[in-house]
Order: structure tokens, then C-alpha cells, then sequence
């Protein structure tokens, strides 16, 4: 039954800045959060120095533990705007190293 | 500093509580069904008592594949596992004139078993398959596997004292209790919730995360299963007619190259004169999942080609694969996992009951959490005594009913359904004692209505973990309805004591 100062928060929690808040975290940390991880695992599967199945399975493992980082981010970060700015800098960034390293030959 | 530091954990607490939620009875049925399968092969036997002793292998697979030949047509493939020290039947999937079937062979006469039984097999596949059509119970556990991971590393940050709580418990106190009990099943066996949630996500990878794949070969995904497995054979089916070659010729070849004894079997077009016969190792030996594998040419039984997995990389992705299936885990660890798996399960239906106890603690309860309370009641109590039912109806059900199998399924799910309407339309007061006495007696039923003095150490051990499940649920429904002599449905209930 204790209510600590910090536990009410029920004037932060409603309206529709907090819901919208909320909206474009979760947005950055599910579908972003997925596609950085994505995006990660491309760029590592062709810059690896492995043969092509190492190089993905090596880089598949990897990738799991980008996703829940870039969620936990994306809930931690100072405002939504730059929850979302920087999932999607995060996945510009390696959608370049995956773009311009190219598929690797066979 | 820490101002900000307290701030991060509150939503990470709050981050917490909605990814475990989401998908939380869904992870309960998988958390749950995936504990059971740890010892899929010791239900295989509880599920089929007939079938008595131990089995030779090499044995055991010849009775298998000379009965299929002779029963079987028009086969694409079969893919049989060997018995050893715990399962004691072939555990066989095939097809026959386009109908897939999945059956236990005797391994002396080779026939299917007389109790006609999915086995282990049902809460193996519930645990990552959900009963749902492929591929969408695969990527319904995919999606409840990565919350799971977030829900994971979200309540470690949360988390205020982590090694005081191991040792923290104080009972009876309502919500405390509750989180007390919470904590201390997540705490306590941390590195193992990491490890299973992370590890099972990828044995799914190819399915939810493809897409490094796709770097690497665009398109052309026979070519990276061809990379991933250079052992494999592949031939289409000729068309013309032969019988399979003695196989037990190259079960002694392959035992001689493994260094280990047979774990599976698989002949491909069986019949046909471009026939394959794959053999595996038992994965006993080393964690790594698939670590060699040897072909035969099934019409003539000549060597087609052995391989044994030597890269570093594949290796790797093997080896925590095989942590994730536990086939390598000699006894001890084995019941680790098990132990590992309960309080995974507990942890998940705690956070459940949490949730609506810490809200009702402070306000009365919302439309939707009144919902989620008895949704709690239904969907866990739900997945329990379906899962039970299951064992039940194993040992109810006539032996020569039509599609026996399936319809011991059938039970568990119509069970769950069931215990799910239950649990929403009575008052949770009621609906917790009501349905943890029946599933109390499901599981004191199962035990009993079978061969209970067996001459089987695991089915008497079956047994045994049935009653003392029964006994401890017993006992936890004699205090609830002894606590709460009279069930008061006041609109504002408070702390229930």
C-alpha cells in the first residue's frame, strides 16, 4: 500500500502527448528495433572475413542481441523524435555498409 | 545522477511489465510444453507402456525399415529416430500414398505401438509450433521469443538489489509476496532464462531473421543449404523400382565412422532406385546439433559420401542450437534444464498475477485488468490442465479408436477451451481453487489409471512427479479455500491477505 513519490505518475500517463510519446517509441523499438537488427545482420554477413554460411550464421547470432538493445534505446532515449532519428540513423548506417560492401561472390 | 538512473528504471520496469504481458500466456504454454519436452522421450515411454525394456538400436531400425517397406507407398521419405538409453521405440514420420504420418515403431516387430500416441512429440511441437499451421506458430513463438528477450534484459535493469533478492521472501503479504516469489524465480536461474530465450530464437532464425541470407545469397537458398550441410545427398527419384539394401551393413559402417552410436535415420525416396539412406550420430556425445552425417546409396549400399562438421562458424551456430535442445545433457543437467524451464514458467505466471496485484493493491481495478485477472485464471490454469488432460486422456482413451492420436490432442485443446471459459466467467476467488483442484485430480488420475507398480524405473518416476504435483496443488487449494471461509464479492476488495 506504500505509494512512493516516484511510483504516481498518473498526471504524466494520460493524454495524447504521452500516448503519442509512447506510439513512436514503441514504433522505434519493434519495427525499428527488428530492422536495425536486420540491417546488421546483412552488413556483418558481407564485411565478415568468413565463407559466406559462417559469415551468416556468425552474423544472424550477433544480430539477436542488437535487437533487444535497440529497444531498450528506443525506450531510454531523451525524447521520441530522437528515439526514432536514431533507429533510423542506426539503420541507414548499416544498410550502407550492406549496400556497399555488396553481395559476396560465391 | 541517480535522479536520472531512478527515472531509466522505472521505464525499464514499466517496459518490463507491458513486453512480459503481451504475449504472456503464450509464453507460459511455451514455456511450460518446452520443460516437458526436456524429457520427451521418458513421456514417449510413460505414453506407451506396452512397449517394455530397453531396445537395441541397430535392431530396433532394421525391424523399422523392413516393416515401413512392406507398408508403406509411394514414399517421398523416412525419418526415423533410433531408441537409446531413453526412448525405447523408433520414433518414425513418413509418408504413405500423400498422407504424413508420425508413429512409434515397436522395435522388435517394427510395427506401429498398439497405444497409438503422439508422446513427447505433442509438447514439442506445442512449444515452438503452438498448434498453429506453418508458418504462423512459428512466428507467433518468433514474436513472443524476442518480448520474452526484452522482457528479460528490461527487468535485469529494473531490478534494484539482485543478489539480496535471491535470498528474499516474505510470504503472505500480498503484492510483496508476489514480486518477492517473482524475483526470485527470475534471479535464481538468470543465465539459463538468457541463454533458452536466446538460443531458441535461434533455432527459429531461418524463418525470423532470414535476411542475412539474403546478403549473402539473395534468391538462391539451395545454395546455402547446400554451404550449411556439404554432407547431404540429394538425388531425385528415378522412377524405376529397388528394393532398399540390407541396412544393417551400413549401420555398422556408420557406427564405425561416428565413433557413436546411430541417433537418426533417414531414407529418402525408399523404393526407388536412386534411394538415400542418412544416418546421424546421437547427439550425446557433443552439444553441437548435427555434427556429422553419412550417405549410402539405398538401392546398392555403397558409401555415397561422409562428412563431419569442422567450421568454426557452423560449429558455433550448432553448438547453441544444441544448448537450446538439451540433447546432450547427461541426467544431472538434464534436470537442471527441467528446473530451469518450471521457474521460467512460474516466473512468466507470476509477472501474470503481478501485474493485475499491484494494480488492484493501489486503485480498484480497471475494465481491462478485471479481464486480464480472469484471463490469468483461464489462459494459465488453461494451458496446465490441458497439458494434463493430454496424460488423461492417454490412458483413457480406447486402443483401437480411430485416429487415436489425434484425438488425444483433441482432448488437450477442448480441455484448455474449456478451462478457458471457465476461468473467464467465474470469479477468479472461486475459479483459482476450483481449477487447480481439477488439475490437482488430472494429474493424481493420469498417475493412478496406469500401470503404477511398473517394472519401468521412468514410468514409475512419471508416477511419481504426477503425484507429488497433484499433492502439492492439493495442498496449495486447501489453504485457499481454508484462508477465505467466506468469499465476499465486494466491488473494492483490497489486499486479499
Amino acid at each position: 500500500m506504500t505509494a512512493t513519490p516516484g511510483l504516481d505518475r498518473r498526471k504524466g500517463r494520460s493524454g495524447w502527448a504521452y500516448r503519442a510519446n509512447v506510439a513512436l517509441r514503441v514504433l522505434a523499438g519493434t519495427i525499428g528495433a527488428y530492422g536495425v537488427a536486420a540491417l546488421a545482420s546483412m552488413a556483418l554477413t558481407r564485411i565478415l572475413p568468413f565463407s559466406r554460411v559462417e559469415a551468416v550464421t556468425t552474423a544472424t547470432m550477433i544480430a539477436y542481441l542488437v535487437m533487444p538493445g535497440v529497444t531498450i534505446w528506443a525506450f531510454l532515449a531523451r525524447g521520441p523524435w530522437r528515439a526514432l532519428a536514431g533507429v533510423a540513423l542506426a539503420a541507414l548506417l548499416l544498410g550502407g555498409i550492406a549496400w556497399l560492401a555488396g553481395q559476396p561472390a560465391a | 545522477m541517480t535522479m536520472v538512473r531512478d527515472g531509466a528504471r522505472q521505464c525499464m520496469a514499466w517496459l518490463h511489465g507491458w513486453t512480459g504481458l503481451l504475449l504472456g500466456h503464450i509464453l507460459f504454454v511455451m514455456c511450460l510444453a518446452g520443460t516437458l519436452s526436456v524429457f520427451k522421450p521418458e513421456i514417449g515411454r510413460w505414453m506407451r507402456p506396452e512397449v517394455s525394456g530397453p531396445a537395441d538400436p541397430s535392431r530396433a531400425i532394421m525391424a523399422a525399415t523392413s516393416w515401413l517397406s512392406a507398408n508403406t507407398t509411394g514414399s517421398t521419405g523416412w525419418y526415423l529416430s533410433a531408441p537409446d538409453g531413453r526412448s525405447n521405440t523408433v520414433d518414425a514420420t513418413y509418408d504413405s500414398d500423400g498422407a504424413y504420418l508420425t508413429k512409434s515403431l515397436d522395435p522388435v516387430s517394427g510395427a506401429p505401438v498398439a497405444r497409438d500416441t503422439l508422446g513427447g512429440e505433442f509438447f514439442y511441437r506445442l512449444h515452438f509450433e503452438l498448434q498453429l499451421p506453418y508458418p504462423w506458430g512459428r512466428l507467433l513463438a518468433s514474436l513472443a521469443a524476442m518480448l520474452m528477450l526484452v522482457a528479460i534484459v528490461t527487468g535485469i535493469i529494473a531490478h534494484k538489489r539482485f543478489f539480496k533478492d535471491i535470498f528474499t521472501f516474505r510470504p503472505a503479504k500480498g503484492q510483496r509476496s508476489w514480486l518477492d516469489g517473482h524475483n526470485a524465480l527470475g534471479v535464481l536461474s538468470l543465465p539459463f532464462h538468457i541463454m533458452i530465450t536466446f538460443t531458441g530464437l535461434l533455432t527459429l532464425a531461418s524463418l525470423n531473421l532470414p535476411w542475412s541470407i539474403t546478403a549473402a545469397y539473395g534468391d538462391d537458398v539451395m545454395t546455402m543449404y547446400n554451404d550449411l550441410t556439404p554432407g547431404a545427398v540429394s538425388r531425385v527419384a528415378s522412377g524405376q523400382k529397388a528394393a532398399l539394401a540390407p541396412i544393417g551393413p551400413m549401420l555398422d559402417q556408420a557406427q564405425r565412422y561416428f565413433g557413436a552410436p546411430i541417433g537418426r535415420v533417414y531414407v529418402f525416396n525408399p523404393g526407388d532406385k536412386a534411394a538415400v539412406v542418412t544416418l546421424y550420430p546421437v547427439e550425446q556425445k557433443a552439444i553441437g546439433y548435427l555434427p556429422a552425417e553419412i550417405s549410402f546409396d539405398g538401392a546398392t549400399g555403397k558409401l555415397l559420401k561422409a562428412w563431419t562438421e569442422k567450421r568454426t562458424g557452423v560449429r558455433a551456430y550448432q553448438t547453441v542450437y544444441g544448448l537450446h535442445m538439451a540433447h546432450f545433457a547427461p541426467g544431472l543437467t538434464r534436470w537442471l534444464y527441467f528446473l530451469g524451464g518450471a521457474m521460467l514458467s512460474l516466473a512468466i505466471a507470476t509477472g501474470m498475477l503481478l501485474w493485475v496485484v499491484k494494480r488492484r493493491e493501489r486503485a480498484p481495478l480497471s475494465m481491462g485488468n478485471r479481464i486480464l485477472e480472469r484471463l490469468n485464471v483461464g489462459g494459465l490454469m488453461g494451458a496446465s490442465i490441458g497439458m494434463a488432460a493430454f496424460l488423461l486422456a492417454n490412458r483413457l482413451l480406447p486402443l483401437d479408436l480411430a485416429a487415436r492420436s489425434e484425438a488425444e490432442v483433441s482432448v488437450a485443446l477442448w480441455s484448455a477451451g474449456g478451462v478457458l471459459l471457465v476461468g473467464l466467467i467465474l470469479p477468479p476467488a472461486r475459479g483459482w481453487p476450483l481449477l487447480l483442484a481439477v488439475l490437482a485430480l488430472c494429474c493424481a488420475t493420469a498417475a493412478l489409471l496406469g500401470p503404477v507398480w511398473a517394472s519401468d524405473p521412468v514410468l514409475m518416476t512419471g508416477n511419481g512427479l504426477l503425484l507429488a504435483t497433484a499433492a502439492g496443488l492439493a495442498l496449495i487449494v486447501w489453504r485457499q479455500v481454508r484462508r477465505k471461509p467466506i468469499i465476499t464479492p465486494t466491488r473494492r476488495r483490497m489486499v486479499p491477505a
